[in-house]
């Protein structure tokens, strides 16, 4: 049992990036159409959709950072609200930044993501989604979307999403693998990055991570 | 076995060596966080795990991986998960889910004839799902809170809480510790402990890209994801402490049923 729950630990951990490229991958066959439908209904779709663009493009599958990038842009993006997901995980500190420091903060977390996420994509090929029962309120505005990776082989993961509703339709901005919420996980380290260096210090160690992975990939 | 005997003793010369030779860096404030008072021991011990898994268990599991098909791993692993089924029973019944614990029972037993010694989960795909339950989950469910964060040496995360209950498991419901032919029982902890870390690999690599502070991200992924189990998956919510959302109307909560006792581990660090 104990090992099973440092397995699971560390699988989240590592799946967070997985979950997320799941998350942020809300699409449709039409953007528009799929934003203003049911939130269950868009993640599935957006889903569905972005594991059937892994499973049939090799170079995806490799971590491809560009081929990546440009799939997060054109399916991914229009349904997530990154700005959202990187203030709240900035938490108090975001009430300080300047406009400038909230781009960059947004732009390099986004990037973090996007890199942390190829380095799964190659598994995730493997999986389907599952949707797991939803209900909401007519009126509600926040709701949580749960579904389960499922494997060819061994044991389903939980994968939860958090959307809000906007003008634009439904936005994800949290994703949830295994229990633990994206968010919250930097939460801590972001706060302590802030309380040492400042916005601009948390910046900083963003984007010198963002260029490690860089230099390590090429 | 011989062999295991000699590994063992290897391990513990190189966990002492890595402890001696540990330098974990200890950022400013360390200790600060109510979910982690005692952040500084865990910080080298958490290195300490960290030197003795790159140094013997990482090559090993990479080596299982490589030598063993996938199929065979996936077997191998469901034999295993198969020989906790008591205690995801035991958990349950103890949790008051008498219905869980059926299911638990009634896939050891399909499971361990039919599905061959646990190697095929024949009972999920007729539609019995697999229980995650140990005592640490009981006793959370029991209203009983984690505690502070606590690193167990050589098997890693954990908390007050979940220590105990893992040492209820070790001493009482693991039927693995129940062989009584030591050498026999010795090779399935062993192998146990191989195919635990080789699961573990494809996940260890985004792991060392999501993080910015590994030790961080793995100790409030710990938090989070056994606040998860211990809700069976569906905890209620928490509160956002810092969020600046004037334009948002409040959180919803979900109604809060039972109530388990655990502690939001996203407090401000420091």
């Amino acid at each position: 049992m104990s090992y099973r729950a440092l397995v699971t630990t560390i699988a989240a951990a590592a799946l967070i990036g997985c979950g997320l490229a799941h998350g942020q991958a809300a699409q449709a066959q039409g953007t528009a159409a799929a934003s203003m439908s049911a939130p269950d209904a868009l993640v599935k779709s957006l889903s569905e959709d972005v594991l059937g663009s892994i499973r049939k493009d090799p170079s995806l599958q490799s971590g491809d950072i560009a081929r990546l990038n440009a799939l997060v842009d054109e399916k991914i993006l229009p349904h997530v609200n990154f700005e959202k997901m990187t203030r709240l995980a900035v938490g108090r500190g975001w009430r300080d930044a300047s406009a400038e420091q909230r781009q960059a903060l947004t732009r390099e977390f986004r990037s973090l993501l996007v890199r942390t996420y190829a380095g799964a994509v190659s598994t995730a090929k493997d999986y389907q989604v599952r949707m797991q029962p939803f209900r909401a309120d007519a009126g509600e505005t926040d709701v949580t979307v749960r579904t389960q990776a499922v494997p060819a082989r061994g044991e389903p993961i939980q994968l939860d999403y958090r959307l809000e509703k906007t003008s634009a339709g439904w936005k994800i901005y949290d994703v949830n693998v295994l229990g633990v919420w994206l968010v919250e996980n930097y939460r801590n380290t972001f706060a302590g990055e802030i309380s040492r260096g400042g916005i601009d210090g948390l910046i900083k160690s963003l984007v010198d991570r963002n260029k490690a992975l860089e230099s390590k990939s090429s | 076995m011989k062999a295991l005997g000699v590994l063992w003793r290897i391990a513990v010369a190189l966990v002492l060596a890595a402890a001696l030779g540990a330098c974990a860096s200890i950022p400013p404030g360390a200790g600060s966080n109510p979910a982690d008072p005692w952040e500084v021991y865990n910080r080298h011990m958490f290195d300490v795990n960290d030197r003795v898994d790159r140094a013997v268990t990482k090559p090993i599991a990479r080596a299982y991986e490589a030598v063993l098909p996938r199929d065979v791993r996936v077997c191998v692993n469901n034999v295993f998960l198969n020989l906790l089924e008591p205690v995801n029973a035991i958990n349950n019944l103890l949790q008051g889910k008498p219905g869980e614990a059926m299911s638990d029972v009634s896939r050891l037993f399909w499971n361990s004839t039919v599905g061959l010694a646990g190697c095929f989960d024949v009972a999920a795909v007729a539609g019995a799902p697999r229980s995650n339950e140990d005592f640490g989950q009981t006793l959370g469910r029991w209203g009983l809170a984690p505690g502070p964060y606590f690193v167990l040496p050589l098997l890693g995360p954990s908390s007050v809480r979940d220590t105990f209950g893992r040492l209820f498991d070790f001493l009482g419901t693991d039927p693995i510790w129940y062989i009584s032919e030591i050498p026999l029982r010795n090779s399935l902890v062993g192998v146990r402990l191989v195919d635990m870390r080789a699961s573990l690999l494809p996940a260890e690599k985004v792991l060392e890209a999501a993080a910015l502070d590994k030790y961080q991200f793995v100790r409030d992924a710990y938090l989070q994801l056994r606040r998860n189990l211990v809700y069976d998956g569906n905890p209620p919510r928490l509160k956002d402490p810092d969020e600046e959302d004037a334009d948002e109307p409040p959180a919803q909560t979900r109604p809060t049923e039972a109530k388990p006792a655990d502690q939001p581990p996203a407090a401000p660090a420091r």
